[in-house]
């Protein structure tokens, strides 16, 4: 079968219909609404958002190593935190005490 | 379209037209938007309406369009006017729509009610002179319907909106070659859905 002449017949009928350009009752209002919502944030509204992400970010990893530094066992055999960094401050005065002794 | 005549509190009749408005948008009057708006949703509606069928999606599809305007509104340089640069965000957003909404596109052709029927039997009588237009654009509808969304854009824009290659080409961005193969191609698409219609009609 000639399926051209059907095609035409059918393009030429759906071009003689024209859709409607009837607008819905305060199309316009609905449209503003969303737009007054897209506004930009001022200055001030954006640097507390980034600030308090920055903030949200910073308690984060700090809860991380807290939790890591208290789940990892002292692999070192150098006692405890308390003690390793008693033992850090002693050392860095140890030579200087050797010296005057001298 | 482009200019609009506004009462002014002094009783002067203004004109003011759509590179006036997006100024005072682009100066921080968003309020100056609606004026782009009422100018040419009416536009947009009837547009609109040739791809999607349901009115809800219509109001969505509109309103989709209007809102990437004004997101976008910077980029329109005022080389072309206005109304182009608003039309060729409709037909890109018109596609979107229609290849997401690829999935639901296929119909079976039993669904085909009896005026349906009927029109494709007339026009396969040789003897048959009057057509039921409403017919025909309600079985077009179903034949664009189950077209590749490409496909059903440029028969959309080059058969029912009688637009040229050319305008084809600016309106989707793609090349004057590619919409001429994809016209090509669209045809055979819609002969081949006719087709397979006729034959599964008399099964």
């Amino acid at each position: 079968m000639n399926l051209d002449p059907l095609l035409n017949s059918l393009l030429e009928n759906a071009r003689r219909q024209t859709p409607s350009d009837r607008v819905p009752y305060a199309f316009e209002q609905r449209v503003m609404a969303r737009v007054r919502e897209l506004r930009p944030p001022d200055r001030l509204s954006l640097w507390t958002v980034g600030l308090w992400r920055a903030a949200l970010s910073s308690v984060a990893v700090a809860a991380i190593l807290v939790g890591a530094n208290a789940v990892v066992p002292d692999a070192s055999g150098e006692g405890t935190p308390e003690e390793q960094l008693e033992v850090a401050v002693v050392a860095s005065a140890d030579p200087v005490v050797e010296l005057w002794d001298r | 379209m482009g200019t609009e005549t506004l009462a002014a509190s002094s009783g002067v009749s203004v004109e003011v037209s759509d590179s006036e408005v997006i100024a005072a948008i682009r100066a921080g009057d968003t309020s100056q938007f609606e004026v782009l708006v009422r100018r040419y949703q009416p536009r947009l509606f009837a547009t609109v309406r040739r791809y999607a069928r349901q009115e809800r999606e219509v109001e969505d599809i509109v309103q989709e369009i209007f809102l990437k305007a004004f997101t976008k509104l910077d980029s329109w340089r005022g080389e072309a006017p206005f109304e182009h640069w608003l039309m060729r965000l409709a037909v890109r957003t018109c596609y979107d729509f229609l290849r997401s909404h690829q999935r639901n596109r296929e119909h079976a052709v039993s669904e085909l009610n009896e005026d349906e029927e009927s029109w494709l039997e007339r026009q396969a009588a040789p003897a048959s002179g009057e057509t039921d237009s409403t017919a025909a654009q309600s079985l077009i509808a179903k034949v664009l319907n189950q077209m590749a969304p490409a496909h059903r854009l440029v028969i959309t824009l080059l058969e029912l909106e009688d637009r040229s290659v050319k305008e084809i080409a600016e309106l989707t961005g793609w090349s004057v070659p590619l919409v001429k193969v994809r016209a090509f191609r669209a045809r055979s698409e819609m002969k081949k859905i006719l087709s397979r219609m006729e034959v599964e009609k008399y099964l």
